[in-house]
């Protein structure tokens, strides 16, 4: 194990987003922010409660997936796309690292960066509502696994874009649109029983759902099922990097 | 003591790079490199030649491990580069041919990250050596974007020697590079040999080669054309040509001239010479002499140095 390369990566990663702060944290922070400004205190003080919690608490988990999602996989997915649209990645190639230690580095690091905005988002709530956590260990845990998991979809789509269009279609068209129509601002129980079966299509409603059982104890599906989804993704995402760099797709001609 | 002088004595014997039956063809179907055999000796500085698109590129990137060879196997140091990729790479240093670079980064900060990169303990004294010795260690905290070109090849140069490898790759080093820095760099190298490095090099120019290589490789089409001595081979290579253009034509060559080396152009205006640059005494003074004494005089002289692609053409007929 090379631990001393993947520690470099992995430092680099999070000394880019020193670098920019502004993007990285403020951003995402005022646009959570205009949310719950929104959502949570201007519209949400007339918005009757939801299963016992009020709008503005409510919408909380769904808020923090939002943006850890999109932040997860847009700054995993530059993260590694940048040495490759620079040639920079030559370094990366040639040096003797494996595929699961370049994983850990440029994963870890866009993962750590997310937890850190969850918990900053987390906090920022506080300033617009009143929450609490039941099963504060479990929140953790389905945040962590969460960036993991996301962080690992952006990390393939880094490897596979070919241009900065690219690199934003997925967050941009898939991954926000699901996040909106996961449960993020409503409860599915809330949906016409037609939509609630084509919602359980949607992956994301699993994550808001285990999110949310983890502040307020309850969900729209199975917590098992959620656990069992976050992890399912996460196995194809390790499935298919690793293809790629078993092949090279991609990466080397 | 004996044991270990002959072990050691082996070891240097067996060749620090050794690429066997090594084949490249790109999914486009270009066919990269054709069966490539090849031995690096051991603290040699060796020079790879070629036009553009030869395989030079190509051959450098799979034993780097940017590129995925077709077949052959490459050793590094007599370890498998795909099996034991570890080892292998730590050993080698690479310094591409394009400015890649991240120019957001500080010049310390890159060289640190390459270090680790390539599995090594954080060294200090090391990198401030390393940074004093390319004449980078005043921008230490100058971030890259902020540096001319010349110094983001000596950063490129300093991250590849970041880990210490014994074995070190230039993909054309000296493309855009000033005289200065051309010069220092050179001074580089030869101490990098000096302290048992052995450096391979890719380049266009026949003169660098010249100047610094113990051998020379010449690769063209994905294959390799010769590997030589230097010496030998610049004999080969260091044909010239002079030219003399006559104040007035002349029906013939003057007797006294030999016909074997001079020819005249067909307007008799025009005397051309050819000659090698290896032998002591290029037979120019003496030509003149001749002309001089055969009564005819000249208005223009001028010398051309047989281009790399001449003598490529050259190289390959003869093989052929």
């Amino acid at each position: 194990m090379n631990l001393h390369g993947v520690k470099a990566i992995y430092l680099f990663e999070l000394a880019r987003t020193w670098r920019t702060l502004m993007q990285s944290i403020a951003s995402p922070v005022l646009s959570t922010s205009l949310y719950f400004i929104v959502f949570g205190s201007a519209i949400g003080s007339r918005i009757v409660e939801i299963d016992g919690i009020s709008y503005g608490a409510f919408i909380i988990p769904g808020l923090i997936m939002l943006t850890i999602l999109t932040e997860s996989t847009s700054n995993a997915s530059f993260g590694i796309y940048m040495p490759k649209f620079t040639g920079t990645i030559y370094e990366i190639l040639s040096a003797p690292v494996s595929t699961l230690e370049i994983v850990v580095g440029y994963v870890g690091a866009a993962a750590t960066k997310s937890v850190i905005l969850g918990v900053i988002i987390l906090i920022t709530a506080r300033l617009f509502v009143d929450y609490s956590i039941e099963h504060p260990l479990w929140m953790f845990g389905f945040l962590v696994l969460t960036c993991l998991t996301f962080s690992l979809l952006g990390f393939l789509i880094g490897l596979w874009a070919n241009s900065f269009e690219q690199l934003q279609i997925i967050p941009m068209m898939v991954i926000a649109p699901l996040t909106f129509l996961g449960g993020t601002f409503y409860s599915i129980n809330m949906l016409p029983e037609l939509w609630q079966k084509v919602t359980l299509l949607n992956p994301v409603v699993y994550l808001v759902s285990g999110f949310r059982w983890s502040f307020y104890g309850n969900a729209d599906v199975h917590l098992g099922i959620s656990l069992g989804m976050i992890l399912l993704f996460m196995l194809i995402f390790i499935s298919i990097i690793t293809w790629i760099f078993k092949t090279g797709y991609k990466l080397k001609s | 003591m004996t044991q270990a002088m002959t072990l050691e004595q082996g070891a240097s014997v067996e060749p620090i790079i050794a690429v066997r039956s090594l084949n490249k063809t790109y999914q486009s179907g270009f066919c990269a490199l054709k069966s490539i055999d090849l031995e690096i000796k051991r603290g040699e500085i060796f020079a790879l030649l070629g036009p553009n698109g030869a395989g030079k590129t190509t051959l450098i990137s799979i034993i780097c491990g940017i590129v995925n060879a077709s077949g052959g196997e490459v050793t590094a140091d007599g370890l498998d580069i795909l099996r034991d990729y570890r080892e292998a790479r730590q050993r080698i240093g690479l310094v591409p041919q394009e400015l890649a670079v991240n120019i957001f980064e500080t010049v310390w900060a890159t060289v640190k990250f390459s270090r680790g990169l390539f599995g090594c303990a954080p060294d200090d004294n090391y990198l401030e050596q390393l940074l004093k010795n390319l004449s980078l260690w005043d921008k230490r905290d100058s971030t890259i974007m902020a540096l001319s070109g010349g110094m983001k090849r000596r950063v490129l140069i300093a991250k590849a020697l970041a880990h210490e490898p014994k074995i070190l790759f230039l993909d054309e080093p000296t493309a855009g590079v000033d005289v200065e820095l051309r010069r220092d760099m050179w001074a580089m190298i030869r101490k990098l040999r000096e302290d048992g490095v052995t450096i391979i090099l890719t380049t266009h120019y026949i003169e660098e080669a010249e100047d610094m290589a113990d051998r020379i490789g010449v690769i063209n089409k994905g294959e390799i054309v010769l590997v030589e001595e230097k010496h030998a081979l610049m004999k080969q290579l260091g044909r010239k040509t002079l030219t003399v253009q006559l104040a007035r034509p002349i029906a013939r060559l003057p007797t006294n001239v030999n016909s074997d080396a001079v020819s005249l152009t067909q307007d008799g205006r025009t005397l051309v010479y050819q000659y090698t640059t290896a032998a002591d005494d290029s037979g120019v003074s003496q030509l003149l002499g001749q002309l001089q004494e055969a009564g005819i005089e000249y208005s223009d002289l001028s010398t051309k140095q047989s281009s790399l692609e001449e003598i490529f053409v050259s190289l390959v007929e003869e093989k052929q």
